[in-house]
């Protein structure tokens, strides 16, 4: 039956979501990298205070929970199938390891939230096809979820819907998927009828961390792909180069005016470097284009992991990209240099590097006043909707940070506060510490929306 | 209150409801940044509506030479109720539709909006209690049909044409003056009230 009237955390346009009050909670999954009993759990964190004030453990042990989104948000205000009386209320997160996916109220009690559904690998597996649950949209017509790939994990990866309002499997996504088939993540071009597709690797090429021979052999992801969301078919692929590889984040203008967006590429075989990648829409083709280059740091191999000494240098791997709700600033988060950099991108074929903060990094390990010494880098970022603060976490991927942190990584959650007009400053009183708790921590998600939880319908 | 104006005061309400085009026009128009793919829109949603509208009046005026008239009323008020309930408790939206969208697009889409919402079977009480009323004044004996043919014609084109008449002003409105942001505060819950007009009018088929 719904509300009586639309949710207030719906906004028809990113700058009236700019508008919104400034977030309380943030939810933030933490998983468990000991092969222990423990299970993962879902951290409810203050962010006044800058403190954990909740827990939700999973009835389950093993998911590695990872990136995770809304069941609601303000694509609900679509125009062609418009339902904004329903409630941003449950969060979807998916388990990668285990497959399994679980619905979470986190409106009945904000500070503890419930577990109101479980929905096991089987069931998505032998409905979709699909394994390894990654990324999380609300899409106008229901909710879509990307996965890596199949059961024996081998691909194609690809996209899977869930009702909204039942959270049933409604099924496989893609009518006529053409050349695709390694998959990461995805998002859209509402106003332009576009679903814009990434690539990492299947199941098997990532779990067991990064391939070196898969790398040299440039067999990692290095296409984007370009769907009628309509139809439900590729349309174009587009492919960086032979040597950049792993395209991974996805982000298109909020604006549904506009046809471009930034893609983050993790690593270029030859020279380690990473980059970002402008895609855009001229004549009713797409095109893609490197606009960001983010050189190898040199580095004594002493201070490296066994992987990376015979390169003697450090590779920034771009592993997450945020853009503000304006669509002017662009976050990019190198987890291997250990730096959060913020381009200007207003001209976003000539981006503009307006601030960068170090923390951690591995052979840095730049120190945080109030965290000391830091392993991991900057990795999951979230900015907040007025664009003002900047939240972020440092653990990749369990194998992942094995590989490249070697010394184990301490869980932990810091905030920058971003000047509107430019400008980054680390909040040296803001450091959450999720190894006090014996975890990483990976996505955040803040409550009401963030800058890459929600779509919008109108400029 | 007279058939006709139940039948126009009906488009009205079906006008209002943002589900049923007004919002599609007014975003269509304001992706294109031009007004014309607002007004552009308007014909082929009327055009939906309306042959929605057309086929459940057909349907009830063929029934009518076919079945008793407690038996339609009994269907229709049935229909009506469980009609409404299923909208309370469950809504599925459609997947084939976007916003690079033609004029048979929009028109199929438009139709689907009003048989999906029940548009056209909430207007069958009304004729159901116009009949009756017209019935109860004639003597008994041959009590043909008060409506024939062309009043059903009629009425499509009076309901359509209200209908398209607010459809256009809420959009013109919208677009040129208000903006969508008032959706946030104003936008009230028009499909509930929607359900629980689809189960009065089918209550009332039932009772009359």
């Amino acid at each position: 039956m719904g509300l009586w009237k639309p949710d207030p955390s719906f906004y028809p346009s990113p700058r009236d979501a700019m508008k919104a009050p400034q977030e309380e909670l943030a939810y933030v999954v933490a998983f468990n990298p000991d092969q222990d009993n423990r299970p993962d759990a879902l951290a409810v964190v203050d962010t006044q205070k800058g403190e954990i004030v909740g827990w939700t453990k999973m009835p389950y042990v093993g998911d590695e929970l990872h990136h995770f989104g809304w069941a609601a948000c303000s694509s609900a205000l679509c125009p062609y199938a418009p339902h904004p009386h329903i409630e941003r209320r449950h969060l979807v997160i998916p388990g990668i390891r285990s497959s399994r996916l679980y619905i979470i109220d986190v409106k009945a009690d904000p500070i503890h939230p419930k577990i109101i559904k479980v929905i096991e690998a089987e069931e998505i597996v032998k409905k979709t096809g699909y394994t390894r649950p990654h990324t999380v949209h609300c899409g106008p017509d229901g909710i879509y979820i990307s996965a890596l790939g199949d059961k024996r994990g081998k691909g194609p990866g690809g996209i899977f819907i869930l009702d909204h309002s039942t959270f049933e499997i409604v099924g496989k996504w893609e009518r006529d998927r053409g050349p695709q088939y390694l998959h990461y993540d995805f998002w859209w071009h509402l106003g332009l009828d576009t679903l814009i597709s990434s690539e990492w690797g299947t199941p098997d090429m990532v779990e067991d961390g990064l391939n070196p021979e898969h790398l040299l052999g440039g067999r990692y992801g290095k296409r984007l792909h370009l769907w009628d969301l309509r139809s439900r078919r590729h349309l174009q692929a587009l492919e960086t180069n032979e040597h950049e590889q792993m395209v991974l984040e996805l982000r298109p203008a909020h604006d549904p005016q506009k046809a471009y967006g930034f893609a983050g590429v993790v690593i270029n075989n030859q020279d380690l470097s990473g980059s970002i990648w402008l895609w855009c829409r001229e004549n009713e083709k797409w095109t893609m284009k490197k606009v960001i280059h983010i050189p190898a740091e040199p580095a004594d191999p002493d201070q490296l992991p066994p992987i990376l000494k015979g390169f003697k240098s450090v590779p920034p791997l771009i592993t997450d990209i945020n853009l503000s709700l304006d669509d002017r600033f662009l976050y990019v988060s190198c987890w291997g240099t250990g730096e959060v950099r913020q381009y200007d991108v207003s001209q976003p074929a000539t981006p503009k590097l307006t601030a960068t903060v170090r923390l951690g990094g591995i052979a840095n390990r730049t120190p945080h006043p109030k965290g000391g010494m830091l392993g991991g880098g900057p990795q999951m970022i979230e900015v907040s909707r007025d664009g003002r603060r900047v939240f972020f976490t440092n653990s990749l991927y369990a194998s992942w940070d094995d590989q490249f942190y070697p010394d184990g990584i301490q869980g932990w959650m810091v905030k920058l506060d971003a000047d509107p007009t430019g400008g980054l400053i680390l909040d040296p009183e803001f450091f959450i510490d999720f190894s006090d708790h014996q975890y990483r921590a990976h996505q955040i998600r803040l409550a009401g929306g963030d800058a890459s939880s929600d779509s919008y319908w109108f400029s | 209150m007279s058939t006709w104006l139940m039948v126009a005061l009906m488009g009205a309400f079906h006008g209002i409801n943002p589900g049923m085009g007004w919002l599609f026009a007014v975003a269509l128009g304001l992706q294109d940044k031009r007004r014309r793919s607002l007004f552009r829109a308007l014909p082929p949603l009327a055009l939906g509506h309306g042959v929605a509208l057309f086929l459940c009046l057909m349907i009830y005026s063929m029934s009518q030479l076919l079945i008793s008239q407690d038996v339609i009323r009994w269907l229709a008020g049935v229909t009506l109720v469980a009609f409404g309930i299923i909208l309370l408790i469950r809504r599925q939206h459609p997947r084939w539709v976007g916003m690079r969208v033609g004029f048979w697009d929009l028109s199929l889409w438009s139709f689907i909006m009003a048989m999906a919402h029940g548009a056209g079977l909430m207007l069958i009480p009304v004729f159901l209690i116009g009949q009756n009323h017209a019935t109860m004044h004639e003597s008994h004996g041959e009590a043909a049909m008060f409506f024939n043919w062309w009043d059903y014609l009629s009425g499509v084109f009076l309901h359509t044409g209200v209908f398209l008449l607010v459809t256009t002003g809420i959009a013109w409105v919208v677009y040129r003056y208000v903006g969508v942001k008032f959706l946030r505060t104003s936008w009230f819950n028009l499909d509930l009230i929607w359900a629980i007009a689809l189960i009065i009018s089918g209550v009332l088929a039932l009772v009359m």
